[in-house]
């Protein structure tokens, strides 16, 4: 019998897989045997740790010593100096950017220290391939008390006392719509899981999938008890590679042991999963529309009432719950609805997980209880704004959402909160912008998405946002009229009463949001054709400021066109003919020196 | 045994007719199956030729209009040929707030192609991709399988140069 007296646990998620872990894991492999320690010390490759921006990352179990960016050459001395003679690497543990402080333990590192773990609870703790690690977590312990210990309406009444809101980003309380599947008449039911994560900018549900698969799978079951349903689908997208694997591993094995599939536990319970590859369609994540894809059809949004609850996938009653959701159903059948309740604000119970990226110095997933304000997300777990640049605007919610301003940071978040305030919780992506962004670019990115991701159904949706994307591209080029303003927000409201659905209907919001909080900065644009942040191409004209250059040169060296004449010690200038506006220059000059 | 007869095609062999043939086989008459239908067989051949998506509407015995409906709907289906290498730029927020316009700009200005398009010599095409979920590593591109973070405008065409 092998003693292991220490466990590698080596984030294998997406974004430290691309930086390296697999090799640093054959590197890690070699020398433990070298040194004759693969008795002692293993590896375990886990899903995302949550820290994406040091990665590839690795925690040393039972110290918990967190170790980033780590690098195939560095296992020869990791293995000898820390595992053989017990003395940690200090050059790779993570370092306060601010403080320039080194932290050798996770738990004490700002960006793990603020947040509580629920629906991540199992990160960077288990190989989501191995069901054994998921069950010695308590996996699947939920499932077997409501298999053989609980009603469905005692599973609803415990849903119900949780508070658990809907995580996709409509915040609908999942007990009630499972209230209402169940009461719903129809021999066969269905149970989805909607992990066609489509909002740019966040990514917690790849992560969950990627590294706690069981997890959803058991969430599904246990609401397939609850309404009495037996074949369940997972939509996922067929950008997630890693995760359809996972959650074809997870499901096999799930059958395996009989936690799946026929008579589960011995319970009589009959429920099955499959997965289903979405096919890249951004309004497939909206459900009437997610049901029709899982049909075979094109992606389309129905009009609701009937509700999917009484009319769903095939017209028969479903479900159809986020992976957040669901990630959280195994523990409050576990524990209790009141324990879940127990944190969060009046009417936002529990955590919630942010996809913290942008402008910000800690990139990673964030999960905070509910209440938390956004300036904590931002700065006290987030590290603030890096390269010495000011915050300009967080934004929430991707395309239905808004950016929220320096002004507000104090909000707790909260869905009813983070409305008052012009943007949505959504499904959680949080992307810091610094004073480098420009927020009518911003707003056109936005509607450029939305006019792309149209289905075309309807027209408010397909002509409106091609409007008012008309309207912003004119604006950025310099060529806004006056009365573009009043032109936007007068389509902007037609649209969002009159779209079908969910897209069309929130897709003017990064619109009036930016104007809102920034209208300067279109006024600048159409007036002045001036973009203050410089970010507009044909509004910056590409000239040196003598006074703020430094005569670093960078500028010269990084443009693609031979376009800047440049001498040691010399101001640097710009050949207008031969420039491109390829933006190269601006953004490597460190003292917005180029205007 | 009935005798099968498949159109002709230049990019299609009698090969991949074989492994279609099978795909549509697997699917046949389970609801729901058009899409996995498409995505294997654009596996197969690579892209959606008009030829294969009628083989596949027969197939499937579903109208040919509906076939087509789905093919051209969805971002993953393309009816027109891919070049040796698929670059996936990110156009998610986050790459978009970290730069990867002026990454797209300068694939653009070296190897003439915009979103969606394919170099003559049929060596690159250039998606755009709404989001990857890698946003830790912004701005992000995929080539074929690989991926790679902090992609600057710089880097970009090195990156390239090493794909032949």
């Amino acid at each position: 019998m092998n003693k292991i007296r220490t466990q590698l646990m080596l984030c294998g998620g997406t974004g430290c897989d691309s930086t390296g872990s697999e090799k640093v894991r054959q590197a890690l492999v070699r020398e433990i045997e070298r040194q004759g320690l693969a008795d002692e010390v293993e590896i375990v490759v886990t899903g995302c740790n949550g820290f994406c921006a040091v990665g590839p990352v690795m925690v040393v179990q039972p110290e918990g010593i967190f170790y980033q960016k780590i690098q195939p050459e560095d296992a020869p001395e990791l293995v000898e100096e820390h595992f053989l003679k017990g003395r940690p690497v200090k050059r790779l543990f993570y370092k306060e950017p601010a403080s320039k402080d080194i932290i050798p333990r996770m738990d004490d590192i700002p960006f793990f220290a603020s947040q509580m773990f629920r629906a991540m609870r199992n990160k960077g703790l288990i190989d989501p391939e191995v069901i054994d690690e998921y069950i010695a977590r308590d996996g699947y312990f939920a499932l077997a008390k409501a298999l053989n210990e609980m009603t469905p309406d005692n599973i609803i009444e415990e849903m119900m006392a949780s508070g658990l809101r809907g995580r996709g980003g409509a915040g609908f309380p999942a007990g009630m719509k499972w209230k209402f599947a169940k009461q719903a008449e129809g021999d066969k039911k269905f149970v989805l899981c909607n992990a066609d994560e489509g909002d740019p900018g966040a990514f917690m549900d790849r992560s969950l999938l990627e590294s706690d698969p069981h997890a959803i799978l058991e969430g599904m079951t246990i609401a397939a008890k609850a309404i009495n349903a037996h074949k369940g689908y997972i939509y996922c997208r067929s950008e997630y590679p890693l995760a359809i694997k996972r959650l074809g591993i997870a499901i096999a094995q799930a059958k395996d042991y009989g936690l799946l599939g026929e008579d589960i536990l011995g319970s009589g319970f009959n429920f099955d999963i499959e997965v289903y590859q979405g096919a890249g369609a951004f309004v497939c994540g909206e459900e009437t529309a997610l049901m029709r894809s899982i049909e075979g059809k094109r992606g389309m949004p129905r009009p609701r009432p009937p509700f999917p609850a009484h009319k769903g996938l095939w017209e028969k009653p479903t479900i159809l719950n986020n992976v957040e959701t669901l990630v959280n159903v195994p523990q409050i059948i576990l524990k209790g609805g009141e324990w879940y309740a127990s944190v969060g604000t009046e009417k936002s119970k529990g955590t919630k997980v942010f996809a913290l990226s942008g402008d910000v110095a800690n990139i990673g997933l964030v999960e905070i209880p509910m209440g938390t304000t956004l300036r904590t997300l931002v700065y006290d777990i987030g590290g603030g704004v890096p390269n010495k640049r000011k915050f300009k605007a967080v934004q929430l919610g991707g395309p239905s959402g808004g950016c929220v301003p320096e002004e507000y940071l104090d909000t707790p978040i909260d869905y009813e909160e983070i409305v008052k305030v012009g943007a949505i919780m959504g499904s959680g992506g949080a992307i810091v912008m610094d004073n480098h962004t420009c927020m009518v670019d911003m707003a056109r990115y936005f509607m450029d998405f939305i006019q792309d991701e149209s289905c075309g159904k309807c027209t408010p949706c397909r002509e409106g946002t091609k409007q008012m994307l008309e309207i912003l591209e004119a604006i950025c080029k310099g060529k806004g009229q006056s009365g573009d303003i009043e032109r936007l927000e007068t389509l902007a409201h037609v649209i969002r009463r009159t779209s079908l659905c969910g897209l069309g209907q929130t897709a003017p919001n990064p619109v009036l949001s930016t104007l809102r909080y920034f209208r300067d900065e279109y006024e600048a644009h159409i007036e002045e054709k001036r973009c203050p942040a410089k970010i507009c191409p044909d509004l910056v004209k590409f000239e040196v400021d003598p006074e703020l250059c430094k005569r670093c040169g960078l500028c010269h060296k990084g443009c693609p066109a031979d376009a800047i004449i440049w001498k040691k010690k010399q101001v640097a200038v710009i050949d207008k003919e031969k420039c491109i506006k390829c933006m190269s220059c601006y953004a490597r000059c460190p003292f917005d020196a180029i205007f | 045994m009935k005798q099968k007869t498949h159109p002709l095609h230049p990019d299609i062999s009698e090969d991949m007719w074989g492994k279609i043939d099978k795909i549509i086989a697997s699917g046949k008459g389970i609801p729901g199956s058009l899409i996995s239908v498409l995505r294997e067989s654009q596996e197969v051949v690579g892209y959606l030729p008009s030829e294969l998506i009628n083989h596949i509407s027969h197939g499937l015995v579903l109208p040919t209009s509906q076939v087509f409906g789905v093919a051209t709907f969805y971002s993953f289906f393309s009816l027109t040929p891919k070049g040796r290498h698929t670059i996936r730029v990110c156009t998610g927020t986050a790459c978009y707030v970290k730069g990867i316009k002026e990454a797209i700009g300068r694939i653009h200005g070296t190897y003439g192609i915009k979103e969606g398009e394919t170099t003559e010599d049929r060596k690159f095409s250039l998606e755009g991709v709404r989001c990857l979920g890698a946003c830790g590593l912004a701005p992000v591109m995929i080539v074929d399988k690989d991926i790679y973070g902090q992609v600057t405008s710089d880097k970009v065409i090195n990156i390239l140069e090493k794909y032949e």
